[in-house]
């Protein structure tokens, strides 16, 4: 099982990658996790790869071979595209944050995103997880709540998930997090 | 017990099993989070050093003493530290000394792409590489042995899909090692060159010893399979050698320096077509060949970059990966940006505002080189702002440097950036630089230095002046100023380009994610605004252009009103 975090430095996509790690393992699975850190934290695009199965090697996904991508923002949806199995689940944030050429006006934001990806015939779940992450009572919680919409969409049962969130999620954000990780399994 | 941890974290672990006493590092990406995570470990004395060069040599102290220590640092780190390296090489050690070292191909966070492996042979001592991140934890262990065994320094390389990858690692407990006994021993410690001569001799009879040993290693794995294709490799490219051919027999070495030529040799003889698969420099190729043996391998792979399993696929077998999806129209790229509140920001306003050449340097406000800033002339390496600046006006002359400023930050400034400053105040610079002062290391994730007071367990220490500092080297005109008080500021960046003699502005206020910085809410644009566009020139994040004007993003806001300082209609307000 191969699936991409994909968002814009600072969204929290490094928490939401430990909750899968700690999820396959929990399954039973090996895995790996491999994450960005360092300068392009700041703002600019990052890209989180979990694979999980009965033996991972690389801990890279490459071009074609993820089972699901998880967008934090649209447009990183939209740049995922290629990294897609032909019968892969794109989950999308239908949150929009402009990137540096679109704030200085070199360039503009692609419009209606979601209908180009539905056009293509992929299988989009597209959710506003900021509005479950104020819902459940932290704007920050956007990351659980789509790993959340993701859980609902995976092969792991319920109750893998929940004890995933209890390792990888530190105690004092614990009940936060799940109320927005069930805001989003319910999604 | 086993347990999902990142490559860096499984160092640490393994130093803290191995019995390690001291750690002193600088912190650099991709190889902090093995220092961060060793300071959990109450039984290892930890601690942040200004500069990678005095991190090894306190490892090295600690280690001439009689206890195991550690030096971790990025492969530009190394080049700082490579002079107490390669005399230690001589010295050897009498507590183990490992010295780690995260390479990062592909750049992810890096000025360079050099290959530390070179470093290994230049300074003969022993390299263990690890492919995951519980090789890491044992790589450590074994590294310890080695150095104590064989009287050496032993460098531990990783790369970035090493260091920040997460993968299973078993636990054990530590075992203790109390600090040797001490003896004074001139011959061995005090490298003069009547004591460094035999030294040399001993250097090359134990790297002579090192490759008899690694013949027989358990370091080394032989995996045969299929004998069509052989494949020599190490590190994160064995992972990726063995996803794309998965019938292929491997001899996938752990320790990559001095190699095992034995071993070499009885596993080439055993497979049709030989393959090196390293990534970056051809370091394991280029000494296989001098062996005799042919391989392919830099004639079929790139020098540059990360490598992965397609791009082996499509370079070895001409197999190029099936495209599912693509995206049909050019989308804009998304560069890494100064975080909304930055403390720079300020700073590089001006700077920008008054086209001045800037000598830049590391850190996060390298990103002051991007629009709408754009505001950096050269970045070359850590500290080269001050003493590039310096060099820039005796080669342009004082009209020049009436133009020209240098910009660090406090940590880089500590780190390598004072010696440039004495160059300047000794050989009558009359430059002007500015230490960018946010309280923190920043790009690196929050790490305290000598100037924020707080030592790398929190503990409140001694903290440098940075104003008494540039005076006691000389500078007689050092101005503190908050850069977002934009008027002052620029009227005081003024003030210093003019001064006949070499000036320090400390440009102080904390970085915008630390707590003390104590920004709330979030700024609103009203309809006093006359769309003039001055505050999209602050490239914030937070604001953008749309049809009708400027608009604030809540979500990225956080209040630190700098744009309603800049709005010169008051259009600007804090909500």
């Amino acid at each position: 099982m191969n699936i991409m975090i994909v968002g814009v430095g600072g969204q929290g996509t490094l928490l939401a990658s430990r909750i899968l790690g700690a999820a396959a393992l929990r399954a039973g699975k090996q895995v790996k996790l491999s994450e960005v850190h360092g300068m392009s934290q700041r703002g600019g695009s990052v890209v989180t790869y979990v694979k999980y199965g009965d033996r991972v090697d690389s801990p890279v996904i490459e071009p074609g071979e993820a089972d699901m991508i998880i967008a934090f923002e649209e447009l990183e949806a939209y740049r995922s595209l290629p990294y897609l199995k032909k019968d892969g689940v794109l989950i999308v944030n239908t949150q929009k944050t402009n990137p540096m050429p679109v704030i200085t006006g070199a360039m503009e934001y692609p419009a209606d995103i979601l209908d180009k990806l539905a056009a293509k015939g992929i299988k989009v779940v597209a959710c506003d997880a900021l509005k479950l992450a104020k819902e459940a009572g932290n704007i920050k919680a956007v990351n659980v709540a789509l790993i959340g919409v993701m859980a609902k969409n995976s092969p792991l049962s319920k109750e893998i998930w929940d004890g995933a969130l209890v390792d990888a999620v530190p105690a004092k954000f614990l009940e936060v997090n799940q109320k927005a990780f069930s805001l989003g399994y319910e999604h | 017990m086993k347990k999902l941890m990142l490559g860096n974290e499984a160092v640490a672990r393994g130093a803290y099993e191995a019995g390690v006493s001291v750690a002193s590092s600088y912190p650099g990406t991709p190889s902090t989070e093995i220092t961060e995570f060793i300071a959990k470990y109450d039984e290892i004395y930890s601690e942040w050093a200004p500069n990678e060069k005095v991190a090894v040599e306190v490892a090295s102290g600690a280690a001439i003493a009689g206890g195991r220590a550690l030096s971790a640092m990025k492969h530009v780190g190394l080049n700082v530290a490579a002079d107490p390296l390669f005399t230690m090489s001589y010295i050897g050690v009498n507590g183990g000394l490992v010295l780690c070292v995260a390479d990062d191909p592909g750049m992810h966070s890096s000025q360079n792409e050099q290959d530390s492996r070179n470093y290994a042979i230049g300074a003969k001592v022993p390299m263990l590489e690890p492919s995951d991140s519980s090789e890491c934890r044992d790589f450590v262990k074994k590294a310890y042995e080695i150095s104590e065994e064989f009287d050496t320094p032993v460098l531990l390389r990783l790369t970035t899909r090493v260091a920040h990858s997460q993968s299973e690692v078993e636990l054990f407990d530590r075992e203790e090692h109390p600090a040797k006994e001490y003896k004074k021993d001139a011959a061995k410690h005090v490298m003069v060159p009547a004591n460094a001569r035999p030294k040399h001799v001993f250097v090359e009879k134990r790297m002579a010893a090192l490759a008899e040993f690694n013949n027989t290693s358990d370091l080394n794995r032989v995996e045969m399979n299929d004998t069509k294709i052989g494949i020599i490799t190490a590190g994160i490219a064995y992972q990726y050698a063995r996803e794309a051919f998965p019938n292929a027999s491997f001899l996938k070495l752990g320790m990559i320096n001095p190699l095992p030529e034995q071993l070499i040799r009885d596993f080439a003889a055993k497979v049709d077509t030989l393959y090196v698969i390293e990534e970056l420099d051809p370091v394991l190729e280029r000494q296989i060949r001098a062996m005799g043996i042919d391989a392919h391998g830099k004639d079929l792979l790139p020098l540059i970059g990360e490598y992965s399993a397609a791009l082996l696929r499509e370079k070895i077998l001409g197999e190029k990966a099936e495209a599912t999806f693509s995206v049909d129209e050019t989308i804009p790229v998304r560069p890494p940006v100064m975080c909304p509140g930055c403390s720079h920001r300020g700073v590089f306003y001006v700077l920008s505002k008054l086209k001045l050449t800037v000598s830049g340097d590391i850190g996060c406000y390298s990103l002051g080189s991007a629009k709408p800033l754009d505001s950096m002339d050269s970045i070359i390496c850590m500290g080269a702002s001050i003493s590039a600046l310096h060099g820039m006006e005796k080669a342009q002359g004082r009209e020049f440097a009436k133009k020209s400023v240098g910009v660090l930050g406090d940590s880089t400034f500590l780190h390598s950036g004072i010696t440039g400053l004495i160059d300047m105040v000794y050989n009558k610079g009359t430059s002007t630089v500015i230490i960018l002062d946010n309280s923190i290391t920043g790009m690196t994730g929050h790490q305290e230095n000598p100037s924020t007071g707080f030592t790398i367990k929190g503990e409140p220490t001694r903290q440098v002046d940075l104003e008494k500092l540039c005076h006691a080297v000389g500078i007689d005109k050092v101005t503190v100023a908050d850069p977002f008080d934009v008027e002052n500021f620029e009227k005081v960046l003024k003030e210093h380009l003019e001064a006949e003699e070499p000036t320090v502005i400390i440009a102080q206020r904390p970085c915008a994610l630390l707590k003390k910085a104590g920004y709330t809410g979030c700024c609103e644009i009203t309809d006093a605004c006359k769309n003039c566009k001055m505050c999209m020139k602050l490239g914030c994040p937070a604001i953008s252009m749309t049809a009708s004007g400027p608009v604030i993003d809540e979500t990225l806001c956080n209040g630190c009103g700098l744009c309603v300082n800049i709005c010169k209609f008051g259009a600007i307000v804090k909500k």
